[in-house]
């Protein structure tokens, strides 16, 4: 147990598919050895990550295709998620102001602040036309 | 596979939605009709039991978020209750609680609910 271990999977852009993604994550997670409290963050920032992707990067179209990657070693667990949609600058995003976005109905940009708060890295690339976001928890 | 379900009901003139189950991008649509169509018949008085309800995602919250105004606009408000803790930790790493009530239980957000109206 705990030796370096991945695990991929690759997922239709269909929100519908976000409950599996988090069974997909909390059992490999659970079964290398993260807290349940670490798993609970794990699982909400995976699916927060990749609710953008379906939403934002691909707009719902479930013909497209994002890819999750796990990767276990003995300090932590590795996230990658990749996908061929539209590209989103994180330098430019600024964590929301939940008061001011009631007041003018609005909502969203909650998903980069959660990933940022639950995961120990964040960070977003684009390499060869593709987004690659990475994140990771430390198990200590 | 069924994975959230929302049950209302209606306790002393107040309109309760129970939540189970797993509230996110997918399922959120389903919470966000029934909200849209108590606001259509002035039901204003909303209270959101969580108790079953085991997982929520930034969009559940995003609900909230795009009818709260709406309805404290027509005199209401929509209190939440019963979180457990994992939950409640996802709205209060988001910083809902200084702009939503957010109780124990019913009892409290129904004795809020009078007093607001006093």
């Amino acid at each position: 147990m705990d030796k370096a271990a991945s695990y991929q999977k690759s997922i239709k852009a269909s929100t519908k598919n976000l409950s599996d993604i988090r069974k997909f994550v909390s059992k490999y997670a659970e079964e290398h050895g993260f807290t349940q409290d670490q798993i609970s963050d794990i699982r909400l920032a995976v699916d927060e990550a990749a609710t953008n992707i379906i939403k934002h990067g691909y707009k719902n179209d479930d013909t497209q295709t994002l890819t999750l990657k796990l990767e276990f070693d003995d300090e932590k667990l590795n996230v990658t998620l990749t996908d061929q949609g539209v590209s989103f600058d994180l330098k430019k995003y600024k964590s929301p102001d939940i008061r001011q976005q009631i007041e003018k109905r609005k909502r969203g940009g909650m998903g980069i602040r959660l990933m940022k708060n639950l995961m120990d890295d964040v960070s977003y690339n684009v390499q060869n036309q593709k987004n690659v976001l990475k994140m990771s928890k430390n198990r200590n | 596979m069924k994975n959230f379900k929302i049950n209302h009901r209606n306790k002393s003139g107040f309109e309760v939605l129970d939540l189970q189950g797993e509230l996110d991008a997918h399922t959120a649509s389903q919470l966000e009709d029934v909200l849209k169509s108590l606001i259509n018949k002035n039901k204003s008085n909303i209270i959101v039991n969580f108790k079953d309800l085991d997982y929520i995602a930034s969009a559940g919250l995003g609900v909230f978020m795009a009818y709260i105004e709406d309805v404290r606009s027509i005199g209401g408000d929509i209190k939440l209750t019963n979180m457990n803790e994992k939950v409640y930790n996802v709205f209060d790493l988001l910083g809902f609680p200084t702009l939503y009530d957010i109780f124990e239980d019913e009892q409290h957000a129904v004795a809020k609910f009078l007093n607001d109206s006093e």
